[in-house]
């Protein structure tokens, strides 16, 4: 639950660039962005936030909204516990890091439920769940205690992305195969509204997520053989 | 002062917290008209699709819906435990909170054993009633019981003789999203209307059966098709049906409207 304690960086910082590899940016301010998305992925290789991504996942339209949540919350709180950590007691630095996540948090949700009611109906427990979602805490107390706030901005940013991407990803399969829509939408008519397609509804229970998940590091680590763990 | 000695910890302590309520504060009231009225255009919204007025799967802008609901829904109180209207100057009916009463021992009372695990019923129910050139066409009652996971919030609504179903929505749910969660699909919402509530001898009838209710209304005018893998939520609609059209719920009143001759 707690990745704080030792998150597992397969990443050297990101300063340092390494030679000879392609970059999208060759700042470190686009490795911070970018790194999360594939070589440093949140989910993929540091296993974190797995109980939201099982949770949001059987709609694409949930997923995505739980993902531009967590992106704002991890961008934002990234940044302010930045700009505060020259005069943060470090005694109390991860209950002063909670109180501005769960505030931000809060925020959005109230946000959600004036503006995306009918999604914050099904989506708010979870939004709540932002909260004690390891990704946010771990990259302020990670990343962003060490880092000026413009760059722990732009890691918040990043990591959101790469949790949003596993999301959308686990989140397109389970419903495309689970009820054979899309955002909701019907792709594959289904045999019980007159079609042919037999939706698999194994894909819209958590234990799918799971499935998907492992397959996912799986690939990534054959894709990326520096993520897979020394025994 | 040194950023580590107490007293700066606690002068920063009081900083963040304060900070950070004032901007909880100002989040909440800014946005609570905004969410107040989504909330109430929500319902109303559903209680116009368990009317049929919107048509299951018909998407309406919400300023359409709020007019709608407007020119043709009348909201009324009903005592559940005689069935009368509740014609009280202090209640507004627009504003009564029917699920919050629950809470409050003198505006409920304990409700006895169900399937639906109700535990407590509303001493006064708010109804809404289909006007049609200023006549009442149609009651919409407000349904509740346990499905799956959690408790399903919705409407039934009845025709003028008080036994045809016009629909049903529900507006709250937390069932499986494609099993249960199906009870929210407009192509199984549409099996509804035209189905018998109640037989002649006004014993309620109306269950999902895995399979029924299918074909026309008329051909097997007691049963919907239950949702597929998701039987429990199914039996959870059967059960609420039953215990609120019954005579712990909105018998009585229904009761009463028949022998007047109806709505």
């Amino acid at each position: 639950m707690f990745g704080l304690v030792k998150t597992r960086e397969g990443a050297p910082p990101a300063d340092e660039p390494r030679p000879g590899r392609f970059r999208w940016f060759k700042t470190r301010e686009g490795a911070a962005l970018t790194d999360p998305l594939f070589k440093n992925n949140p989910i993929g290789l540091q296993v974190l936030g797995i109980c939201s991504a099982l949770a949001v996942t059987t709609r694409m339209d949930k997923a995505l909204v739980m993902a531009m949540s967590l992106t704002f919350v991890a961008g934002v709180s990234s940044f302010v516990v930045s700009l505060i950590r020259r005069i943060t007691p470090s005694s109390i630095r991860i209950i002063v890091q909670l109180a501005i996540i769960s505030s931000l948090v809060i925020v959005v949700d109230q946000v959600l439920k004036a503006y995306l009611y009918e999604i914050s109906l099904s989506l708010s427990v979870y939004v709540g769940l932002i909260i004690t979602n390891c990704i946010v805490l771990g990259r302020t107390e990670g990343f962003a205690m060490q880092n000026p706030p413009l760059l722990s901005l732009i890691d918040g940013v990043g990591n959101g992305l790469g949790y949003g991407l596993v999301l959308l990803i686990v989140g397109f399969i389970r419903e495309f195969i689970g009820t054979g829509r899309m955002f909701g939408y019907q792709i594959l008519p289904t045999v019980s509204e007159g079609g042919w397609y037999v939706p698999n509804s194994m894909f819209l229970l958590a234990p799918a997520a799971f499935f998907i998940i492992g397959f996912m590091i799986w690939f990534l680590r054959i894709w990326k053989p520096e993520q897979q763990e020394k025994d | 002062m040194q950023v580590n000695s107490v007293r700066y910890t606690l002068l920063f302590a009081t900083a963040v917290c304060l900070v950070c309520s004032l901007l909880v504060a100002s989040a909440t009231v800014l946005l609570r008209d905004r969410q107040h009225a989504n909330q109430l255009l929500y319902l109303q919204k559903n209680v116009l699709q368990a009317t049929g007025l919107i048509k299951p799967g018909e998407r309406i802008t919400d300023r359409e819906a709020a007019a709608l609901f407007k020119r043709r829904i009348r909201i009324r109180l009903v005592d559940l435990r005689t069935g009368d209207y509740v014609e009280h100057p202090a209640i507004d009916p627009a504003r009564y909170d029917q699920r919050r009463a629950r809470f409050d021992p003198a505006q409920s009372r304990e409700a006895p054993p169900n399937l639906s695990q109700i535990k407590r019923i509303p001493n006064i129910a708010t109804v809404a009633l289909v006007v049609k050139n200023g006549r009442p066409v149609q009651v919409v009652l407000p349904i509740e019981g346990i499905g799956l996971y959690g408790t399903l919030y919705g409407f039934v609504a009845l025709d003028r003789d008080l036994t045809t179903i016009r629909g049903l929505s529900f507006y709250e749910n937390r069932e499986t999203p494609g099993l249960g969660g199906e009870v929210d699909n407009p192509k199984w919402k549409a099996l509804w209307p035209g189905r018998k509530a109640f037989d002649d001898a006004g014993k309620v009838r109306i269950s999902l059966v895995k399979g029924g209710g299918v074909g026309p209304a008329a051909k097997d005018p007691y049963h919907v098709d239950a949702l597929s893998g998701a039987t429990i939520t199914s039996n959870g609609v059967t059960r609420m049906l039953r215990f609120w059209l019954g005579e712990n719920g909105f018998g009585p009143f229904l009761e009463k409207l028949r022998s007047q001759g109806g709505l």
